[in-house]
């Protein structure tokens, strides 16, 4: 018996990797779907975006790379289809440079699906350095910073951003982060220009903003995965984050299944020496 | 004297006036903040030149002693996704068009490589949860509860988990409906309450530190009490 709590409290590492693998695999061979509970702070947020009118703008910040892909790309893909089902159009920026092909990958994914045309109705900015610079000096003019788009294109040959100067023409702004920049938009376009900002965190980021969503610094927050399945089932089109949901529930399960075990195992053989 | 006084003196006066032009948004203050918006945004550019100069540099000289596997994989790497951004952006003007050279490396190689990394952690933490979560001490055994409710909570596997719960307790105790405590969703519940008041509190109180800290930071440079940034 001793043995076997003996055991318990140290199950060597791989056999701890190895049913992390399954448990992960598993539910996406299968595609498992399990219902979604929809959180206050992404319901917010999908209504910030619905109640808008038609022809509004919103600005979306890509401030991720591939490392945080699964999480943010499936919030990218299920607010564009949300912004151009309702005619909305959207300016595609971003602070991390590794992150705009992303970005370019999901405009393009969405806007085929809604029949948008780039400049009438989208239009990507791209990466210029300054960070917060370049967040104050949007507050300004958007020009100064952002004469062209991407592909070197002057923004005022695009209809709709001949009317945009500031952020007074932008109605919401949406930051995708993986990092410190959620923090930056809140202190800089949100306290010194107004601005209404919708963020989207990958789940180990989310705790930093819940004090900016307490003090409506911000008009709503998508976390992690489960927020992106969130706004997916309020969108009422499934994506890659309704799928992963089973996998990381499970792995979740998983972990605290070894927690307990390794307590179990700790504390008995603690009693007995 | 010009290496150490003049750089002081720039910094000293920069910054006092971009405190007035803050408070004073009109002409010509209005306008000279956002050219030093601008400048920032320039020199923040150099900044990259400057980081792949000195990476470049530390690279060649390590392989100049003696080959390094790793520092060639990084040099070869960084001169062929350079090559292929130019080459798309001379072809396809610009390196984001989809069927580019660059963004087939990027799809195909930075995408995988990056992911794989981050996957990777999924692995050690539920082995380092496993290893070290241990109940040893008050506090210990106060973070191992809140962990693991959150975890449940923020995860549908956790309203099955409940519904379980529920339907246990209402066996025993059959006056209470199944159906009424299946709905309370005690974990997600549980979960919300942690992350909106004890974990806004903790976090508040981190948040207002870094932020006198960084104030406290920014006066000190301007003054020139803080002058680790200048080379002697």
């Amino acid at each position: 018996m001793k043995n076997l709590w003996s055991k318990l409290a140290t199950i060597d590492r791989r056999i701890i990797y190895l049913l992390v693998f399954i448990v992960v695999a598993l539910p996406m061979i299968f595609r498992m779907i399990m219902p979604i509970r929809v959180s206050r702070e992404v319901q917010m947020a999908f209504s910030e975006i619905d109640n808008l009118k038609p022809g509004s703008i919103v600005m979306i910040s890509i401030d991720y790379d591939a490392a945080s892909e699964p999480e943010l790309q499936p919030m990218l893909i299920a607010i564009l289809r949300h912004c151009f089902s309702k005619n909305i159009k959207v300016i595609l920026l971003g602070h991390w440079a590794l992150g705009l092909p992303l970005g370019e990958m999901a405009l393009n994914q969405v806007a085929k699906e809604y029949n948008k045309k780039y400049g009438e109705d989208y239009v990507n900015l791209g990466y210029r350095p300054g960070y917060t610079a370049l967040m104050v000096g949007i507050g300004k003019e958007i020009r100064d910073f952002f004469p062209t788009d991407y592909r070197g294109i002057p923004i005022d040959s695009f209809p709709f951003m001949r009317k945009v100067r500031n952020y007074q023409q932008i109605d919401v702004l949406v930051g995708l982060e993986a990092g410190a920049t959620g923090d930056a938009w809140v202190q800089f376009a949100g306290a010194r220009f107004n601005q209404k900002i919708i963020l989207g965190t990958t789940g180990v980021i989310a705790p930093d903003m819940f004090p900016y969503l307490q003090a409506k610094q911000i008009a709503g927050l998508i976390s992690g995965l489960q927020g992106a399945a969130e706004y997916e089932t309020l969108l009422k089109k499934a994506g890659s984050a309704i799928l992963g949901m089973p996998a990381q529930s499970f792995v979740h399960l998983l972990i605290i299944i070894f927690i307990i075990i390794g307590n179990i195992g700790y504390f008995i053989l603690r009693k007995r020496r | 004297m010009i290496r150490t006084q003049l750089p002081l003196i720039i910094t000293f006066f920069t910054g006092m006036l971009l405190i007035v032009t803050f408070f004073i948004p009109h002409k010509p203050f209005g306008d000279l903040e956002q050219r030093f918006l601008i400048w920032y945004s320039i020199i923040s550019g150099f900044t990259v030149l400057l980081g792949l100069d000195s990476l470049v540099k530390y690279h060649l000289t390590k392989l100049k002693k003696e080959f390094n596997i790793h520092s060639f994989i990084l040099l070869f790497s960084l001169f062929l996704t350079l090559i292929l951004g130019f080459y798309s952006w001379f072809k396809f003007k610009t390196p984001f068009a989809l069927n580019s050279p660059f963004m087939y490396l990027y799809t195909y190689v930075i995408i995988p490589l990056q992911a794989t990394m981050f996957a990777l952690l999924a692995f050690f933490i539920a082995s380092a949860a496993y290893r070290a979560f241990r109940a040893r001490t008050f506090e210990a055994t106060l973070l191992l509860i809140a962990a693991t409710i959150v975890m449940l909570g923020r995860v549908p596997i956790g309203s099955y988990i409940w519904k379980g719960i529920a339907s246990f307790i209402s066996t025993i105790f059959p006056k209470i409906p199944y159906e009424e405590l299946a709905k309370k969703e005690i974990f997600a519940l549980i979960s919300d309450w942690i992350m909106n008041i004890p974990q806004n509190a903790a976090k508040r109180g981190i948040f207002i530190g870094t932020a006198l800290g960084g104030i406290a930071m920014s006066i000190r440079i301007i003054l020139g009490i803080e002058r680790t940034y200048i080379t002697k």
